[in-house]
Parts: C-alpha cells; sequence; structure tokens
C-alpha cells in the first residue's frame, strides 16, 4: 500500500478509510431575523444547531464490509455523504490512503471521487429520468477518462450491465421503464463504472421487496469478490447487516456506541442500546418478543443530552452517565464500547 | 366456531381504458372474534386492496367485481355508502402506514378523536373526551390529558402511531385492519406498537387483519397467515405451521430469501425474475415462470385449492399432493 506525500499514515498500515474525531453540525438558525429572540426582556440571537455526527473515529479495512446501524436520525446517512465529501466535517479529519481528503478542493478530490463511489436508497430518485441507462452510466467514465474513445465507453457499459444481470440491449431504455430492483442494479452498475475500490451504499435494499433484495445484496456480495471491493454499508436492517458485514458500528444520535466484528456484536452485544436493538428484531417462528423496552423516546440531536447521549433512556445510568461522556475504549479484541457501565464493570 | 368476517371470492377490478384489469382475482379467508391474521406478500400482490375492499373503500376507477364480504351475516361489497359508513370507522376500523398522513394537521387530538367519536354515536362533547382519555391511557400515551390539546407534530413517530390506534379503537371495533402499521417506524419502536396492538386486540377480542410485507412481524403477532402473490392467495393456514413448514414454492423461496436464516456471508437463495404486473399476469399459475418445479400443467391450468394437514392449510400448487411429501426445491 502506497502512502502518499506530505502525511505519514497515523493509522495501521491496514487501513483504507479512516475517519478521526469527524464532527458534522448543521446550522439550521436560517436569516438573522430568524435567529432573534426575545427573552427576559431583551433581544437575543440564537443559533440552532442539529448535531448530526459527534466525534466519530474508525478504520475501515481494505476488502471489509463495514456496516453502520441505528435507527433514523442517528447521523448514518451524513456520516456516509460526509466520509465522501459531499459534506465538509466541521471538525476532525478523513484519510483515505493515508491521505486527508477532508481538506481538498474540488480539483483535487477527482482522483478520490474515482476511488470512491456511493449507491443510494432509492432507485426511483437517485436515477436522472431524462436519460437512458446509456446516457446514465457513460457519464461517469467520460468525465473521468477524456479522452476514452466512445467505443470502448460502450464496450464497458455493456460489460458492466452484463455483470449487474442487466441485458445491455436494454441501454437505450430511460429509467421508468425498469422495475425497482432493476434500476438498482443500474444504480451499483453506474458506481462500478469507474472501477472504484470504495463503496458507501446507504440503504440500497430498502426500498426493495424480499425476493428482489436477495437478489441485490447477492449482486453485492457477488461484486465485491470479483473487484475486491470495499463496503461501507448503511442501513436499519439488522438481519442484512448481520448476514454481510465484517464489522458493525452501532450509532445512537450522531455518536458511536459500540463497533464489533459482527458476529461477536450479534453473539454478545455489550453496549446497552445495542442490546436493545437487537432484541427488537423480530425473528421468524419466534412468538412473542420479549424485547428490552427502552424508557422515554430518543431526544432530538438539537439539544444533546450531557453526558452519554443515551444515558436518559438506559436501565443501568447512574450519576456519572448523566455527567461524562463516556469515551470509546477497547474491550476486548477489535470491540470498542463507549459506555461507563461496561467500562466499570457494571454490566 | 361462526366466522366474524367471510371474504368468499373477492374480485377487484381497475376499469382503464384499455380495459379491466384485474388487481385481485378470488380472494377467499374467514376471520373468527378475536383472531389476529397476517395478509403477506411483495408490493403490487393486492394485500393493501384486499385490505381497502373489505371496507369498501375502492376508489375509482376501480370496483368489487365479484364475491362478498360477509360480515356480521351482512355483505358488505353490496351495502349502500350510507350503510357502509355504519360499519366502516365503527365496527372495522383501519390503521395506515404513515401516521402523519393519517392525522389531520390543523386539528388536535382531543378534536379528531372527539370527532369520530361523535360521527358513530349521540354523545356528548365531555362524554367523548372521557372515552378518549380512556383509549389514549390504553395506548399508554403519558400526561394524556395534556395530550388532547396538542397537535400531531408534537408527537413522534411513535406516539403518533398511538395515537392512530388510539382513534382506531374509540368505538370499540370487532376487526381492526392494520396496513403496514411499524412500516414507517423504527425497530424498537416497530417492536413497542406491536406488542401494544397485539395485547389490545388479545384483551378486547378484537380481531386483526396486518397487512405487511414482513413475516418476521406476521411470525410474531398473527394466528393465522394468508400469502398473496399476484392477486391471489397462494397459501393459507395457521402462522406457526406455514413459516415452519412452507409448501408452497413462493412461500418457501420467500422465507428463504431473508438473511439470517442463512450463515452469514453465504449466497442468499433468490427468487429469479420479479412478480409480474397486473396487465401481464402468465396463463396457468401466475408464480410459474419462477418457480423452481414448474410443469406443463403449471402453464395451462390455475391450480386448485388444495388442504393439507387435515383443513389446517391450503396451498394453491399442482405440485402439491394433498398429504404426500411437500413441494421441495
Amino acid at each position: 500500500m502506497t502512502t502518499h506525500e506530505s502525511h505519514p499514515a497515523p493509522i495501521g498500515e491496514d487501513g483504507l478509510l479512516a475517519l478521526e474525531q469527524v464532527v458534522k453540525h448543521f446550522d439550521i438558525s436560517g436569516g438573522l431575523l430568524d435567529q432573534l429572540r426575545f427573552e427576559n426582556g431583551r433581544l437575543t440571537r440564537q443559533r440552532t444547531t442539529v448535531k448530526a455526527v459527534n466525534n466519530v473515529s474508525f478504520t475501515i479495512a481494505p476488502g471489509e464490509t463495514f456496516s453502520v446501524v441505528g435507527e433514523s436520525g442517528c447521523g448514518k446517512s451524513t456520516l456516509a455523504r460526509t466520509t465522501l465529501g459531499i459534506y465538509p466535517p466541521n471538525s476532525g479529519r478523513i484519510l483515505y490512503r493515508g491521505e486527508r481528503i477532508d481538506n481538498k478542493n474540488a480539483h483535487q478530490m477527482l482522483p478520490f471521487r474515482r476511488k470512491m463511489q456511493m449507491i443510494f436508497q432509492d432507485p426511483y430518485a437517485s436515477l436522472n429520468p431524462r436519460k437512458t441507462v446509456m446516457q446514465t452510466l457513460e457519464e461517469p467514465v467520460v468525465f473521468h477518462n477524456p479522452s476514452i474513445s466512445s467505443n470502448q465507453v460502450k464496450e464497458r457499459v455493456a460489460e458492466v450491465m452484463a455483470q449487474v444481470g442487466v441485458d445491455p440491449k436494454w441501454a437505450g431504455r430511460y429509467p421508468h421503464e425498469f422495475s425497482g430492483g432493476q434500476r438498482q442494479r443500474i444504480s451499483i452498475a453506474r458506481a462500478l463504472m469507474v472501477d472504484p475500490e470504495f463503496i458507501v451504499a446507504d440503504e440500497p435494499v430498502s426500498a426493495l421487496d424480499v425476493s428482489i433484495q436477495a437478489q441485490i445484496l447477492n449482486l453485492l456480495m457477488d461484486a465485491q469478490a470479483q473487484r475486491g471491493l470495499t463496503y461501507m454499508f448503511i442501513t436499519h436492517d439488522l438481519s442484512v447487516v448481520q448476514h454481510i458485514s465484517t464489522r458493525v458500528a452501532v450509532m445512537y444520535l450522531g455518536t458511536l456506541c459500540e463497533l464489533s466484528p459482527a458476529r461477536t456484536l450479534f453473539e454478545n452485544p455489550r453496549h446497552p442500546y445495542t442490546q436493545a436493538l437487537l432484541s427488537a428484531i423480530p425473528k421468524l417462528g419466534q412468538r412473542k418478543s420479549d424485547h428490552i423496552k427502552l424508557k422515554g423516546e430518543v431526544p432530538t440531536p438539537i439539544h444533546l443530552p450531557s453526558g452519554c447521549v443515551f444515558h436518559g433512556r438506559c436501565v443501568h445510568a447512574d450519576p456519572r452517565c448523566a455527567e461524562d461522556v463516556p469515551a470509546a475504549r477497547t474491550v476486548e479484541n477489535n470491540v470498542i464500547v463507549a459506555c461507563h457501565a461496561v467500562e466499570e464493570g457494571r454490566l | 366456531m361462526s366466522h366474524l368476517l367471510e371474504v368468499k371470492n373477492l374480485e377487484v377490478k381497475f376499469a382503464l381504458r384499455t380495459g379491466d384489469l384485474t388487481a385481485i382475482n378470488g380472494v377467499s379467508f374467514n376471520l373468527i372474534k378475536g383472531q389476529r391474521m397476517g395478509l403477506v406478500g411483495e408490493s403490487g400482490a393486492g394485500k393493501s386492496v384486499t385490505g381497502f375492499a373489505i371496507i369498501n373503500l375502492i376508489s375509482k376507477p376501480g370496483f368489487i367485481s365479484g364475491g362478498q364480504v360477509i360480515f356480521n351475516g351482512r355483505d358488505l361489497a353490496a351495502l349502500s355508502d350510507e350503510a357502509m359508513r355504519e360499519i366502516r370507522g365503527n365496527q372495522i376500523s383501519m390503521i395506515f402506514q404513515d401516521p402523519m398522513m393519517t392525522l389531520n394537521p390543523v386539528l388536535t387530538i382531543g378534536t379528531q378523536m372527539v370527532e369520530t367519536l361523535q360521527a358513530h354515536r349521540s354523545i356528548t362533547r365531555a362524554e367523548a373526551e372521557a372515552i378518549a382519555l380512556e383509549k389514549l391511557k390504553k395506548v399508554q400515551i403519558p400526561s394524556p390529558e395534556k395530550r388532547l390539546a396538542q397537535y400531531p407534530h408534537e408527537f413522534s413517530g411513535g406516539m403518533r402511531q398511538r395515537i392512530v390506534i388510539a382513534i382506531a379503537l374509540l368505538t370499540d371495533p370487532e376487526i381492526i385492519i392494520a396496513d403496514e402499521p411499524t412500516t414507517a417506524l423504527d425497530v424498537t419502536i416497530q417492536a413497542e406498537i406491536m406488542d401494544l396492538l397485539q395485547q389490545l386486540c388479545e384483551s378486547e377480542r378484537t380481531g386483526l387483519i396486518l397487512i405487511t410485507h414482513d413475516l418476521g412481524v406476521v411470525s410474531q403477532v398473527t394466528e393465522t397467515i394468508a400469502v398473496m402473490y399476484a392477486g391471489k392467495i397462494v397459501e393459507s393456514g395457521s402462522t406457526e405451521k406455514v413459516v415452519r413448514d412452507p409448501r408452497h414454492p413462493y412461500t418457501q423461496g420467500l422465507i428463504k430469501a431473508l438473511p439470517g436464516s442463512l450463515q452469514p456471508g453465504a449466497r442468499l437463495h433468490q427468487i429469479p425474475g420479479m412478480m409480474p404486473t397486473l396487465t401481464d399476469i402468465p396463463p396457468g399459475c401466475a408464480f410459474n415462470p419462477r418457480c423452481p418445479l414448474s410443469q406443463l400443467i403449471c402453464r395451462k391450468q390455475e391450480p386448485p385449492f388444495i388442504a393439507i394437514d387435515g383443513d389446517a392449510c391450503t396451498v394453491a400448487c399442482h405440485m402439491v399432493k394433498p398429504d404426500a411429501s411437500k413441494a421441495s426445491l
């Protein structure tokens, strides 16, 4: 693995992508007039920020399927987009093969864009309805290789279409002529067109039916085996995660609670939130669910709770949890948990 | 045991310029008092249309073109709009997928609940509010008195769905039809809502028709199941039996396609192709182009319903023999 120029890789040699203390907040306070509040007889200016991702760090190894799970609003999609540089992080660093990419301008990012691709959730929204499949698929290739001949492009489109299981004869058709599953195959083909190394898939099968979902997951696993791809897989579907992941990161309110190898996580979840989440999966042929009931509701990411973000809903919380933010610590081989109770041995 | 609801050969068509399109074709099932049934299938299988057809809520250009929906001895498919209004939302109520779309955003929860009650009973506002309060307590909404005066946007998704359930329960219905009630919710909230729905149906002896694509949820909550494919029921019976030992190749494929039953990382079982659209349903068995067991007869003749396990289950498949070994993949 080559380490590029000035920044020596601060992470292990094995990291393809590393996030260090990444923070992403969104200012939603609007214009000056929206920010003004009248309080105690005085006019004050208040900013409102959504704290979507807070101090998240992890390293993704080449060839692995790294899943990020959590419920809606936990910041997993923001994390995916920040990783790819679609959103610039407020602080923290993102390194690709040891090179910092979060501070690059659009031009400097180009070679990285080619290596890092994304597949989106809704294949109805992510394909341009006015472009034929051919146009959609040739655009990234031509953009990244301006010197390529049109015959080569056509060949490449046909090759990738065949690989994802869409008949190359249909290249002249428009997205509306395809079913949801086929559209998702086309989105996958678009990501594969530029021979990427790393693909971020944001809920790629959530919009699909079970039988089609299995087809797409198989396709993703095949593509990974053939091309040695590395995936960052964002999803809320835990049975999918269990099936395809090497490692799993569990997020709650923008914070990483637990990061473990998939098998360890499902066999022995350590963080109280992970335990509750896993217990809630409906299982086939299991009559009554004995899921762990959480107190209260998910707080808003605008006013994050003090201390551990989960303390208000956690059955194991004590006064310390309300004050100190738990650090993500390695508790055993490759298992990282951010929880005071686990750290103190109470859990 | 007499049936509370009997759906017989129900058929729904949509009148299009190009001719009538059959959305559901000969759907039959029964529900006894207090029974919980799951209606599963993939999108476009006709589950929601079946749910709507039961309460005669098929909007134009759709219409019920055949069959009966017998509820307490009356055929709902033949009732006048006025007579139907007495039953719909009163004896049979419905819960939809997205609670934000169901609730009126400009009325308080209290107003919406009182309105529903007053539409069906001649009671005063105070009496209606008392009932509303009692139902909100039943669905475990904290400080219900305060909540009655609030608007839907002041509630979280899970709380909104609880309110929708409370509204469905207002008139003490005999059947609740729940169409994907937890699909829009997170998994921890889903578990809570499903628990609640099941508990309430048990304690009030309310029948439940749960429409969903999630076999896991169905197997946890329901007693009977009907699997739909391309507008027809292909397999039905006790949930436990069908899930443990599915007989129809489609049900078998659907269950095998779920991740979680296999070694992680293994190739998932996939059903080739996709469900046909309503405009080109193949002749014979609609599943035959995707079926690994398909024979000549499957392409020619519609399979009849076969009772297996002493009437506990029925399957529509040529390849299933009444009590011999199951169709196997």
